[in-house]
């Protein structure tokens, strides 16, 4: 099956002019904004799904493009709850449950959420293999699609860059978000000039890095 | 594209509003929520995490050498340090504006943000035409947020594409001798330490 996401915007032309918002201004701008917010880490708590699904849940959302942010969020995690049948959609429509024979792994209570927050979710493990690449390596990266979610952006997919920095190994997005594991892989940023990813268009004096595991990545001469 | 919360269409907002209120229902009588939880999440992002965080961290940056080596060198270490870890920060890398080098942070993918220094991202850091235009035109990004750079400044723009989140160290604005670390904090904005603002100028205090 095909699989697209709506959300690898970088170098898309058409969006329009960036606008600021000032600084101090409230981070939510409807009541129901914390709540999503609030939901989404709680049931991202559970043990239900990784973020890794998560965000390949919102990315191939059809109406992702038309949806503010938090209504992705949204849309994301009924369609979460959906896939794994902890809720169906009579639930919302009645507004209650009707159906209690859902079960999640953990429950978030009111006590761990500061622990829980500060601990985060690190992703780093230890290694079992050395490092393919060194710094300052020239490597190429994937060019094409593949038929599952992803982080290597379009705009950086088949192009020479420059290893710039080695973060250790790391859970790969793409098994987790599969339901395949960590499978942890080596991560590095990789820098790119401009004029690799723009051509003429770039401006002059622009380097742009993006976070690559390690089978995202050939070696080039 | 409607990434834009300010002008809200009334319609989607009240919709959302009660789907939300229905989720909370349903997932608290299921019991896999405990609605107690859900306030004290609320309460941390809208009260104890934001960009006082790292406005702390760049300003002792600022006035420390040894503890801007650190930071430079282990950043997660170094800004845990000062109590800040944890959830969307757990890795993270701080960059140093120089005279030479001017450095800008994006998700292009989603909206990644190094939330322990910064708190929740601002509504334009999360909207497709930042994420879209920030990686090939951040010159005009900047110039959005009316900030302009020398010609000869190099830019570096970060895209956060994997569980790394960056922290801009912006320059010391002139002028600022002798302020203390608090003082220096204040000077600080959030623009400033995702790269598509400066700090405010010394002489705006005293």
């Amino acid at each position: 099956m095909s699989y697209r996401s709506h959300a690898d915007l970088g170098g898309q032309s058409g969006h329009g002019r960036v606008i600021p918002e000032p600084e101090g201004e409230l981070l939510f701008h409807a009541a129901w904004e914390p709540k999503a917010l609030a939901l989404t880490l709680a049931m991202g708590a559970t043990g239900a799904w990784n973020i890794d699904m998560s965000r390949s849940a919102r990315e191939t959302l059809p109406n992702y493009a038309s949806l503010s942010y938090y209504a992705l969020w949204i849309e994301g995690l009924q369609k979460l709850l959906a896939e794994r049948r902890l809720l169906q959609e009579t639930e919302m429509l009645a507004g209650r449950m009707l159906d209690s024979s859902g079960v999640v792994p953990r429950v978030l209570k009111a006590a761990d959420v500061p622990p829980a927050l500060a601990f985060g979710a690190p992703t780093q493990r230890t290694p079992t293999t050395p490092a393919r690449f060194a710094i300052d390596d020239r490597v190429r990266t994937r060019h094409g699609d593949v038929p599952h979610h992803t982080r290597l952006p379009h705009y950086a997919s088949g192009r020479i860059g420059r290893i710039d920095r080695i973060h250790g190994v790391h859970v790969f997005a793409d098994s987790h978000a599969q339901g395949l594991g960590e499978q942890p892989q080596w991560l590095y940023t990789v820098a790119f000039d401009g004029r690799e990813l723009w051509g003429n268009e770039s401006p002059p004096g622009l380097t742009v890095s993006i976070d690559a595991w390690e089978p995202y990545l050939e070696p080039a001469r | 594209m409607s990434h834009d919360h300010g002008d809200g269409d009334h319609s989607e907002l009240g919709e959302l509003d009660l789907r939300v209120r229905a989720l909370q229902t349903v997932l608290t009588q299921k019991g896999y929520i405990d609605p107690a939880a859900l306030d004290v999440l609320i309460d941390t992002y809208q009260t104890k995490i934001g960009p006082r965080n790292g406005a702390r961290v760049v300003a002792k940056a600022w006035l420390d050498a040894t503890f801007r080596q650190w930071l430079l060198r282990d950043a997660s270490a170094a800004i845990a340090s000062l109590g800040y870890a944890g959830r969307q920060g757990e890795h993270m890398i701080a960059v140093e504006n120089t005279e030479s080098r001017h450095n800008m942070v994006v998700c292009t993918l989603c909206s990644c943000y190094p939330w322990p220094v910064l708190g929740l991202p601002p509504t334009w850091y999360k909207s497709a035409p930042y994420r879209a235009r920030a990686v090939k035109d951040p010159r005009g990004v900047l110039t959005d947020f009316g900030v302009t750079l020398p010609e000869s400044t190099e830019i570096r723009v970060w895209d956060s594409t994997a569980e790394v989140r960056y922290l801009v160290i912006p320059r010391r604005p002139g002028g600022t001798d002798g302020l203390t670390e608090g003082e220096l904090a204040s000077l600080v904005t959030r623009d400033s330490m995702i790269g598509t603002g400066l700090p405010r100028p010394g002489s705006a205090r005293t």
